[in-house]
Formats: C-alpha cells, sequence, structure tokens
C-alpha cells in the first residue's frame, strides 16, 4: 500500500486493534505468564482503551496527529517496555506517514530497533514487524504483510529470548510464542482489515 | 489474598498519601506521583532522580531527601514509572547543576528513562545524565540477555552519590562516582516465598514448602535454581560465594544484608553473622554494614547480601548526614 492513509481509514485501523487487544487480552497476558511478568494483555487492553478515547474525544486534524496522539497516550498509558515500543512506533510512523503506510511503518519500525535495541531472532515484536515492514516494501498488500507477521509470531515460540524480562528464563523461555510479536501480529491484521 | 489495602487500583496512590502525611518535609505531586524532597530545587546542586515500580518500599521514596535523593518517581506496583512522572521530577530538581537519573536495569525502567531524557533535552536546557546500576551476579551478563538486573547496590549507591551531589561536586564527578560504585557492587538475592502484587491478587510465581529460590530477581523473576530449604549457614555461602567468584573483593568493604519484606530483623541478623563469618575466612573486612529491609519485594521473605568495595573516600560518603524516612544518620 503507497497511497497515504487518510486519518478516518487510521482511527479505524488503531480502533480495530484495541478491540482485537480486548478480544485477545487474556492470550496476550497467558503468553506473558509463561515468559514474562503476566502484564502485556492488561497493559495493552488500558493503552489501547485510552487511545480510542482520545481520538473520539477530540478527533486529530490530520494522520500524522492522530499517530503522535496515538503514540504519546500508549507511552503515558502503558509503562513497562510496552508502552516506550509502541509508543516510539507510532510517534515515529507520525513523522513519515506523509510519505505513505509503507514508508512510515518502516520509520516506525526503525524506531522500535533503536529504542528496544532489539535483532531479529531475539524473540521480541522486531520478529514479526520486520517481516511484515519487508513485504509492504517489495511491494506486497497488507494481507500478505499481515500474514507475514502472523508467520513471524509463530517463528518465535521455539526462540530462547534475549531481551526484556523472558531472557532471565534462558533455555526455559523457548516453546511459548512471544507475547509482543503476537499483539505486533494483530496490529497488522487490522491494517489488512481497515487500510485495504 | 490478605493485604491492608482499600482498593487494590488505589494501593500506590493511597501510599503516597501516607508518606505526605507521614513526612511532611516531602512534597509529594500525587498527580505525576514524584515523592520531592521538600526544598527542591537546591540551586548549584545536581538533582538525583530515581524511581522504579512500587512495592520495593522504602525504595525509592523513602530516600528522598537531604543527603540522598532529590526526587523519586513511582511506577503501579513491579512496573516502570512513564516517562512524563520522570520528566516532571527532572524538572522538579533541576538546580541549575544537572541532574543524575539513577536506573535499575530492567528493560521497562531503562526505555522509560531514556524517552524522559529525550523529553527533557527537546523541551529544556536541563542536562541530564543516566546511569544504569547492574549488580545482580544471578544474571549472567552476556549479549544473551537483558544484563544484570540491578538489585541492592542502588542502596548504597543512592546514599553515597546523594553524600557527594550534596557536597557540590560538578555532575561529570557524581555520575563518575555513580558508575565507581556500580562497578564495585556484586548482589545475590534468594527468597523463602512468593509475593502477591495486590492487583494481580494471587502469588507472583509458586514456591513449595520446603524449597527455596536461589538468585531470585526483586520481581520474583526465576532465579538460578530451587533447591531444599537449608540452615542460614548454607544459604550465606550459597549467596556470597557466587559474588566472591564475580570480584576481586578486597579488605575494607560496605557489606549490606537486605530483607524482602517478609523475614524479620532476627533472621536477617542470623545472616549477617554467617555472611560475617564467610568474609572473615576470605580475609575481606567489612569497613561498614546495613542490615534491614531497604529494598523490598512486598511481603516476599528471603533477603539478599550486596558488596560493595569501599576505600577511604567512599566511607567518608556514607558517613556523611543522611535524612530521609528510609535511612537517617549524622543529621
Amino acid at each position: 500500500m503507497s497511497d497515504t492513509p487518510t486519518t478516518e481509514q487510521l482511527t479505524a485501523w488503531v480502533t480495530r486493534f484495541a478491540e482485537l487487544v480486548r478480544e485477545h487480552r487474556d492470550e496476550l497476558t497467558a503468553l506473558d505468564s509463561a515468559i514474562g511478568d503476566a502484564d502485556h494483555g492488561s497493559n495493552m487492553d488500558r493503552g489501547m482503551t485510552a487511545v480510542v478515547a482520545a481520538v473520539t474525544e477530540a478527533p486529530p486534524a490530520d494522520p500524522a496527529a492522530l499517530l503522535k496522539k496515538t503514540g504519546a497516550t500508549l507511552v503515558s498509558k502503558v509503562g513497562g517496555a510496552s508502552g516506550p515500543l509502541y509508543g516510539t512506533l507510532f510517534l515515529r510512523m507520525a513523522g513519515a506517514v506523509e510519505e505513505g503506510f509503507a514508508p512510515a511503518l518502516r520509520a516506525g519500525f526503525e524506531g522500535v530497533l533503536a529504542r528496544g535495541k532489539a535483532e531479529p531472532g531475539d524473540k521480541t515484536m522486531v520478529d514479526a514487524l520486520g517481516p511484515a515492514c519487508d513485504v509492504l516494501d517489495a511491494g506486497g498488500s497488507l494481507a500478505e504483510a499481515a500474514q507475514a507477521a502472523a508467520d513471524g509470531r509463530d517463528a518465535t515460540v521455539p526462540l530462547v529470548a534475549r531481551k526484556g524480562r523472558a531472557s532471565y528464563l534462558g533455555e526455559r523461555s523457548a516453546g511459548h510464542a512471544d507475547p509482543g510479536a503476537t499483539s505486533t501480529a494483530y496490529l497488522l491484521q487490522a491494517a489488512a482489515e481497515t487500510l485495504s | 489474598m490478605k493485604k491492608l489495602i482499600n482498593d487494590p487500583a488505589d494501593v500506590v496512590a493511597d501510599a503516597l498519601r501516607g508518606m505526605a502525611a507521614a513526612h511532611p518535609r516531602l512534597r509529594v505531586d500525587h498527580e505525576n506521583r514524584v515523592v520531592f524532597r521538600g526544598d527542591a530545587p537546591v540551586q548549584g546542586k545536581v538533582g538525583l532522580v530515581s524511581g522504579g515500580g512500587a512495592g520495593h518500599e522504602p525504595m525509592h521514596g523513602g530516600f528522598v531527601g537531604p543527603g540522598m535523593l532529590d526526587a523519586a518517581c513511582a511506577g503501579e506496583v513491579f512496573t516502570s514509572p512513564v516517562p512524563y512522572q520522570m520528566v516532571a521530577a527532572t524538572q522538579g530538581v533541576d538546580g541549575g547543576a544537572g541532574v543524575l537519573h539513577i536506573v535499575k536495569n530492567y528493560t521497562g525502567d531503562v526505555m522509560n528513562f531514556e524517552m524522559a531524557a529525550e523529553l527533557v533535552a527537546a523541551e529544556s536546557g536541563t542536562e541530564v545524565v543516566t546511569v544504569v546500576v547492574d549488580d545482580d551476579v544471578a544474571v549472567q551478563d552476556s549479549l544473551y540477555t537483558a544484563g544484570r538486573r540491578g538489585v541492592g547496590t542502588t542502596v548504597l549507591l543512592e546514599k553515597i552519590v546523594g553524600a557527594a551531589a550534596a557536597e557540590g561536586r560538578p555532575l561529570a564527578a557524581v555520575a563518575d562516582l555513580a558508575r565507581r560504585i556500580d562497578d564495585s557492587g556484586r548482589s545475590m538475592g534468594m527468597a523463602l516465598t512468593s509475593c502477591t502484587v495486590p492487583a494481580a491478587g494471587k502469588p507472583t510465581f509458586d514456591l513449595p514448602e520446603g524449597e527455596m529460590e536461589i538468585g531470585i530477581g526483586i520481581h520474583g523473576e526465576p532465579g538460578r535454581r530451587r533447591v531444599p530449604i537449608a540452615p542460614a549457614r548454607e544459604v550465606a555461602a550459597m549467596l556470597v560465594e557466587p559474588i566472591l567468584a564475580d570480584h576481586a573483593f578486597t579488605d575494607g568493604v560496605i557489606c549490606f544484608v537486605n530483607g524482602l519484606g517478609g523475614t524479620p530483623l532476627i533472621e536477617l541478623y542470623v545472616v549477617y553473622a554467617e555472611v560475617a563469618a564467610i568474609l572473615e575466612e576470605s580475609g575481606i573486612g567489612i569497613a561498614r554494614s546495613l542490615v534491614g529491609p531497604y529494598m523490598t519485594s512486598l511481603e516476599m521473605a528471603g533477603c539478599s547480601v550486596t558488596l560493595l568495595q569501599a576505600d577511604d573516600e567512599l566511607l567518608r560518603l556514607w558517613d556523611a548526614p543522611v535524612d530521609t524516612p528510609g535511612l537517617r544518620w549524622g543529621a
């Protein structure tokens, strides 16, 4: 998708992401309790609920303002590592959204890499977000990008975590999908459903 | 869950109201959940800001006052505070000499403090330097983990660096001292029981009767191994030996036996006696000691041992007056 999304489309995207997070809150928390501190579902639900409230109460004027509002709200409401990581993703997207969705997502991804210092294969959200960006950059559709993110999430199952609290578990972190990669797969699913 | 609380959602806010009521010389910003020393900002002095998830009291809010921290941000229980809290704390303690952020090495804390420093840089001329404390020898320090966790050395660092800032040292010197202390301090902890985060309502992990976790983190992160409970002298050895294996300590250390919240002082002294005996056998004299619950993990039963290699300068700063709810002498 190379067109610049409209404010309405992006609002629909974050709203759908909030719904998916709400629907899968217990799944995200269960994944996080296996290898982390059992708060990813509730933290992301709290953050995305606040995002939807914020953009509904005072609808932002343009795509950049919508993304900035989303990022700032996540930073202030989520806490832990997910707040800065998802917050940075949306804040960096705001700076590049005029060029289109794919360049914006790439900019957001680079922000996540810089903030979290994770590399592909560390068992983090990078493993879902990176493949999705690659598909979009190669001219693929949002549906294909969402599939790449879901495949990336599935590929985190056998990995040993090298970042975040899960890394303290060492070998014991293998055998579970990464919660951050899982929520990122829902982010791309929401994009495919609302921006295509 | 049996706890002395009102609503689990209000625990942190209610505790901050209690701190404000009990310690009128502190100023509590309830909206941003920041504890300030009452006279902040102190003109010409480097401001010291720390913070982290709640549940470790007296750390960090209880270490705010003359001779130690200027401000501390409280997150939800065991959850990092968010950048806007740290920005409010930083701006509130800037007396013109810059601000030091003291951050324990947890992924969330490090990222949120990093964003706060970027926001401060973008919004004001305040100079911020960050020091990350990572002293937990239970964690392998490698590219394959988030690095060592920040534990007991944090308390000793905040005291000593607080004294250095009170002497009027510049920001670069205060930060160098903080890094030197982090390099010379090592800790290792153990748990006899789990703890219950109020919002979760059930124990963070399951630790069967008769077992203990060696190398536990202060949020219940897994340790090195789970073993049958043993006499205090064996537990002390399990904690001290990895510390001595990790760093070449010599005569003259600060020895800190910390309670995790659910262990009484009498047991901490039992442990201290064993730790002191091991150090004596190893030819490591104890120059100063600290025994008590200073960095807790809610009601977890257990303890941690921290050794900090001291010298005359560090000991003089350690002995300098401090006047906070959690640590107070000479004042």
